[in-house]
């Protein structure tokens, strides 16, 4: 099997626009999944509402597509109710941090059993290009017209913070590295969070300086740095530039964990 | 015949936990109908506090009392806010270390807090020397069936203190009664 | 017992096995009975975050196939709105109790009231129909509690248990039945469509895990569940199912007590008021006074009113501004006469006695 038969192939064509980053992530999602060997009939898939968490809907297992920014609260009923199904739940920056920002530390607090990959376009793309908590500061966006003037949340350092068992982030630039990342979140007990930084042509792009989808890729390449090296940099006194994205394994640890299967 | 009697004290005292083991002593020992109610605070400890029960040999319609039969008033704001508005022809038990007031009724005065102090070592089971006196007056419900109900209701370990609270509780009613 | 330790215990006795929620007065001591028994019975008790997570959590367990529930009081319960909503669009089977007090608001959070009477009914968006029951004593908490899973389980809503602070704090005596009736939740077919619905207007459940493969969103969705949002007959093909689903069956699953069928003045009630006006009839010597009470309010079964031919006059005494009473009257040409109470205290039998006077 590949990544491909997981597919619920009359859905297809989806609605994501030409170069948009979040099939790139649901594509690493579910070949990391078919790695794991699993069953269809035993995973399941949530989402809460925006571009990202219409990904459900592509996938031929049981899914649950829900209300926004409540995804985690109910894939936390799902794999409580059921600690045999295998939960991964879909979601964005909007969706995640904003209106579902306390259901998603308090997920990591409990540390369920859930693997939970964002697809961080650092915009509400669905709606038409709104600021989101990670549009960086500057950047314009519908709501945001001369910049936005708010910190952006460190969505990783976020979910590390409170306690998720594995941490994780990459970009739609480092497909392997992805799979890799959300494989071992799949296999980690506890919350595993994956956060996926996606170029956003339509809505982020073009409003950003990255007129062409390759613009926003090659950036997310240049800018990407591995932690261990950022670790090493910062032990030899260097500064880290403020756009730099940290990508790498953030955590890797084994906490008691809630839901997880016997 | 309906009974309604009303428990006041502050938060602690054990004021509702009265009111429910009368209320078990009359469903579950003696056969008869029950409705226990009371009031909620913010406070957990303090305050005044205020407990009910209805007794009646049919099934109890209106859960909330009207006009109390019976009064066990434990301290002096539980007086002032539940106890002032006695009526003639209704009987008051009350703790003569805690209320210095008296009401325009029938009263019994148990000195409930300064025995369980001085006789039994133990303030908190005062409200257990006020039901025993209770039962001694009124008679409300009986002597087997308050025991009973003060067994299902205490800390295990505590169940000899709390019966001699209640034997203390009849003998002081029985004082008063022949006094 | 009181009235919310019976309301947990006959949610255990009819086989939930997942709750969660968010501690609110005055309905807290259903969720810390659960979470004393729950894990003893091999199910599960989590408190979440807020209520908007704990019927999220709710509706997830469901869909394993398990029954689940929450308990809640005035502030909780509003914040539940959007997701029952979700419930509603999803077909899931949940149980809402909601242990009423004053609002709005913070409002009086240790009084009782029955303000979210027109709320469990309409208060999320669009067009609904949904399942309410009023337990009037310690019993019909355990029994109606009981009876909400079998019928939110038959009809796939959220069945609401609208108790109230009276109800619920009070402690009088329970008979725990043997058994409780249980009606199962149809399962889906295999190689049925997942949202296509037979004569009864309501689908199998295909549960999680068992391989449906079923897709469940929040989305208007065509029968094979799949998003279908911008259709005008698939939303109006769906949302009238959902509705109709309900409505149809009202005299059906209609619960009332009827006390005096040839009675002239009715007093309609449901939950504590009931109590005031039982003892009214109790203690009136006069034989022209009937009682309609409610046990099931939604969907309001108006061939009940029908079982009071010569009435001429019916009062509906409520912890509300008359909430029930404008749903009466819209189906009747007879005089209604509204006893709106707020404040927390319930009507006093003599009052209504006076008032009765004063009528006929």
């Amino acid at each position: 099997m590949t990544y491909a038969d997981w597919f619920r192939e009359d859905r297809l064509p989806h609605i994501y626009c030409v170069g948009c980053g979040n099939g790139t992530v649901i594509n690493c999602t579910l070949s990391a999944v078919d790695q794991m060997g699993w069953e269809k009939e035993e995973t399941v898939f949530v989402s809460g509402i925006g571009c990202s968490s219409r990904a459900p809907g592509y996938i031929v297992t049981d899914s649950l597509h829900t209300t926004h920014g409540r995804a985690i609260a109910f894939a936390t009923g799902i794999k409580m109710a059921n600690p045999d199904l295998r939960v991964i739940v879909f979601t964005g920056d909007g969706d995640l941090a904003a209106i579902g920002g306390n259901h998603f530390i308090h997920a990591c607090r409990r540390n369920i059993d859930l693997t939970v990959v964002c697809m961080n376009n650092m915009i509400y793309g669905m709606t038409g290009g709104q600021g989101s908590p990670t549009t960086p500061p500057g950047a314009l966006s519908t709501t945001t017209p001369y910049g936005s003037g708010e910190a952006a949340f460190d969505l990783c350092g976020l979910a590390a913070a409170a306690g998720a068992n594995y941490v994780a982030r990459y970009t739609s630039y480092h497909v392997k590295e992805l799979t890799r990342a959300v494989r071992g979140g799949l296999e980690n007990p506890g919350f595993s969070f994956i956060e996926a930084l996606v170029q956003c042509p339509t809505n982020y792009g073009r409003r950003n300086k990255f007129r062409q989808v390759m613009d926003q890729i090659e950036y997310f390449k240049s800018h990407a740095l591995l932690v261990q090296k950022a670790d090493r940099m910062r032990e030899e006194g260097k500064k880290i530039p403020d756009d730099m994205i940290i990508i790498g394994i953030l955590a890797r640890r084994n906490r008691p964990a809630l839901g997880v299967r016997k | 015949m309906r009974t309604e009697i009303r428990f006041s004290g502050f938060g602690g005292q054990g004021i509702i936990l009265a009111a429910v083991i009368v209320g078990r002593a009359a469903v579950m020992y003696d056969n008869k109908h029950a409705v226990q109610t009371q009031v909620y605070g913010p406070e957990a400890r303090g305050g005044a506090s205020m407990s009910a029960v209805i007794i009646d040999d049919e099934p109890v319609l209106f859960p909330k009392v009207t006009s109390p039969d019976i009064y066990v008033i434990m301290s002096q704001e539980g007086f002032e806010k539940y106890g002032v508005s006695v009526t003639e022809g209704a009987v008051m038990l009350l703790d003569s270390t805690l209320v210095h007031s008296r009401p325009a009724c029938r009263y019994i005065e148990i000195p409930a807090t300064r025995e369980a102090r001085e006789s039994l070592g133990r303030d908190i089971v005062a409200n257990i020397i006020m039901l025993g006196a209770l039962v001694a007056a009124t008679g409300v419900v009986s002597r087997e069936a308050i025991e009973k109900a003060i067994l299902d209701s205490v800390p295990r370990g505590t169940e000899e203190l709390n019966l001699r609270a209640m034997k203390k509780g009849f003998e002081l009613a029985e004082q008063v009664k022949h006094g | 017992m009181q009235g919310n330790t019976a309301c947990a215990e006959g949610a255990l006795a009819a086989g939930c096995r997942f709750f969660g929620g968010y501690p609110i007065t005055p309905s807290t001591e259903v969720a810390e009975h659960m979470a004393l028994k729950l894990p003893k019975t091999g199910g599960v008790f989590i408190q979440m975050e807020d209520e908007i997570a704990s019927i999220a959590a709710v509706i997830g367990a469901s869909w394993t196939g398990v029954r689940a529930m929450t308990a809640t009081s005035g502030p909780g319960f509003s914040l539940m709105m959007e997701n029952l909503g979700f419930a509603v669009i999803t077909e899931t089977p949940c149980v809402v109790v909601n242990i009423q007090r004053g609002g709005p608001s913070t409002g009086q959070p240790t009084m009782a009231a029955q303000g979210d009477m027109l709320q469990c009914r309409f208060g999320s968006h669009g067009d609904y129909s949904v399942i309410a029951l009023s337990p009037a004593s310690v019993q019909e908490m355990y029994d109606l509690t009981a009876e909400a899973f079998n019928l939110s389980d038959r009809f796939r809503v959220p069945v609401f248990v609208m108790a109230d602070e009276i109800i619920g704090h009070m402690r009088e005596k329970l008979v725990v039945p043997d058994t409780v009736p249980r009606q199962e939740r149809k399962l889906l077919k295999k190689g049925d469509l997942p949202f296509r619905a037979g004569d009864d207007l309501v689908p199998g459940f295909p549960t999680f895990g068992k391989g449906y493969s079923v897709h469940v969103t929040g989305l208007t969705h065509d029968e094979r569940g799949y998003p279908c949002a911008t259709s005008p007959s698939v939303h109006e093909d769906l949302v009238n199912r959902l509705v109709d689903k309900v409505e149809s069956a009202r005299d059906a699953i209609s619960s009332a007590d009827i006390v005096n069928p040839d009675a002239r003045v009715v007093f309609i009630s449901y939950g504590a008021p009931s109590r005031a006006v039982q003892q009214v009839l109790h203690d009136t010597s006069r034989d022209d006074i009937g009682h309609l009470r409610l046990k099931l309010v939604w969907p309001f079964a108006e061939s009940l009113l029908s079982r009071f031919p010569d009435a001429e006059t019916f009062i509906v005494p409520e912890l509300n501004l008359g909430q029930m009473a404008r749903e009466i009257q819209r189906h009747t040409d007879r005089t209604v006469i509204p006893v709106p109470k707020l404040g927390g205290a319930l009507h006093n039998p003599s009052d209504l006695a006076g008032l009765l006077e004063e009528v006929a």
